[in-house]
């Protein structure tokens, strides 16, 4: 019991610290809310073109623009949350701190990252989505269960975000810099996601196989679920699959790193 | 004062050019990974005519071409001037301050400011889909719409760097907002990457008149086409971008010159 209220102290921490930069927040809702802008327009161009492409109408091409705006920063789909800092902490060995704690290493960060994915949800993706769901036709469910299994399936695309990440992470202890892990984060999270185009409408075995990665979890499977478009078990059963896998391998990678861990300095 | 500044701009550049440099493999990846991150875009677009055959009534090449011009003018600009991003984060730490007392001029400074060679990525790959557009395009070309190319890209890039200017300016006044920034600049490129007939007529006016990003490309491309464009202009206008672009840059240069002239250090 002493240890979960510990964890919920650091993610509470993770929320307030992100809360406390306003004038960025705000800059970051008016960049989303342009972005989702020109995307709404590209994406009804093309679903007049092609109608019921990926399975989607109009309607729904639309929802899962906004949704992603306001996913974007609270998945870290570029990158940029509990990653960079935990990156950096390893560089200068800083993380040795960490390990010295009587905290898990890794429960730690999903703490704080889960923290600031709440701050992120709340302060930054939500009003894009109200702009959007403002000024274009979207297709919302009226019934509380689907908002439910929403909202679960945003906690376990959470959690998946954080445990790509960690790895992520964890690869700075055998290469000691964050720079060439970062970028390919960034350009594999912000692809396989679904953030340049719904993976539905992925063509052909590509598309079969982005739809079975880690990423599809974070973007593809909430916006599905949300708009009634897959099996509620089935998106939760692929989610938490990923989830433990990736935590696994995550603690893994964390047993063999922390074993051959020296702490450079005096 | 200008010498001074493109004199000041080139020592700092070349001093960051030269420390990347020290590790080659780093930068060599950097360059990769710009390329690709940065033609995501373009992927996303062929991704779409995977399934379509017209987008918004262009066609691929057509939408290539436009695509090209916004990148490679955007990322002349985002070399040059892209590293003003950092400003804020610069007058926050206050070494900000440490710049205005150099004897240099502080916009060379602030653009060369960790000069980032691998930005060439963004160049190069938005380069090669020009090159790709341009000789697959069905155009009637002549001499003027020759011409009309290079001038577009330059212009391209005088009106993304004023927004970048501009933007900084902004920074100045509102202290840590880069994000707002962001949506012009990356926003824009990203904007005039598909034809301005997808877009609402009201998106298509604010980026012809209000923010003029339409002259990098929409306005003179659709003359180049032969297609109407969404808001009724004049026909000379199609080649008035580097006007466009003078008319960008002086005012903000002067919203720069504002921005110092208020700035307060955090004092710390």
């Amino acid at each position: 019991m002493g240890s979960a209220r510990l964890y919920l102290a650091v993610a509470v921490g993770g929320f307030r610290r992100y809360a406390s930069y306003r004038a960025a927040t705000a800059a970051g809702v008016f960049t989303n809310t342009v972005f989702g802008l020109i995307l709404v327009y590209t994406y009804l161009a093309l679903w007049e073109e092609r109608p019921g492409l990926g399975g989607y109408d109009q309607a729904q091409a639309v929802t899962y623009v906004w949704l992603g705006q306001c996913l974007y920063a609270t998945l870290a789909i570029q990158g940029g949350g509990a990653e960079k800092d935990l990156m950096d902490r390893i560089r200068t060995g800083e993380i040795a701190v960490d390990l010295y704690r009587p905290a898990d290493l890794q429960l730690w960060w999903l703490a704080g990252d889960v923290g600031r994915a709440l701050f992120q949800m709340v302060g930054r993706g939500v009003v894009p989505f109200l702009v959007g769901w403002l000024f274009f036709p979207m297709a919302l469910p009226g019934e509380a269960g689907l908002w439910a299994a929403f909202a679960v399936t945003l906690l376990l695309a959470a959690v998946v975000s954080f445990a790509i990440r960690y790895l992520a992470a964890l690869s700075v202890f055998w290469l000691m810099d964050g720079m060439g892990v970062s970028q390919v984060l960034m350009i594999l999270g912000v692809f396989c996601s679904g953030m340049v185009l719904p993976l539905n409408a992925f063509p052909g075995a590509f598309g079969d196989v982005v739809r079975w990665l880690p990423w599809a979890a974070q973007i593809q499977v909430p916006a599905d679920v949300l708009m009634g478009e897959t099996a509620v078990p089935g998106a939760f059963a692929f989610q938490a699959g990923w989830a433990v896998v990736l935590l696994g391998l995550g603690r893994l990678v964390q047993s063999a790193a922390t074993r051959r861990v020296v702490v450079q300095g005096g | 004062m200008l010498v001074e500044g493109v004199r000041a701009y080139g020592l700092i550049a070349g001093m960051w050019l030269r420390a990347g440099m020290t590790y080659r493999a780093s930068f060599a990846a950097t360059l990769v990974g710009n390329l690709v991150m940065t033609g995501l875009d373009f992927v996303a677009i062929l991704l779409m005519f995977s399934q379509v055959d017209s987008l918004g009534g262009w066609s691929l090449p057509e939408v290539a071409l436009l695509y090209g011009l916004s990148v490679t003018s955007f990322g002349i600009a985002d070399l040059v001037l892209g590293s003003m991003d950092v400003l804020g984060a610069r007058m926050r730490d206050g070494s900000f301050d440490t710049l205005l007392v150099r004897p240099a001029p502080v916009l060379a400074q602030v653009g060369a400011d960790r000069f980032a060679p691998r930005r060439l990525g963004r160049i190069v790959q938005g380069a090669v889909v020009l090159g790709w557009a341009l000789v697959s395009v069905d155009v009637d070309w002549s001499v003027p719409k020759v011409l009309l190319v290079p001038v577009m890209v330059v212009s391209g890039a005088a009106i993304f760097s004023a927004v970048f200017v501009a933007g900084a300016a902004f920074q100045i006044f509102a202290q840590d907002a880069a994000e707002v920034q962001n949506a012009f600049t990356y926003g824009g490129t990203t904007l005039l990457q598909y034809p301005p007939s997808v877009f609402g007529k009201d998106l298509v006016r604010g980026a012809t008149f209000l923010v003029p990003l339409a002259f990098v490309n929409w306005v003179p491309v659709c003359h180049l086409l032969g297609r109407p464009y969404p808001v009724g202009l004049p026909p000379w206008v199609s080649f008035a971008s580097p006007l466009v672009a003078v008319a960008c840059c002086v005012p903000a240069g002067l919203a720069w010159r504002a921005a110092l002239r208020a700035y307060r250090s955090t004092g710390s």
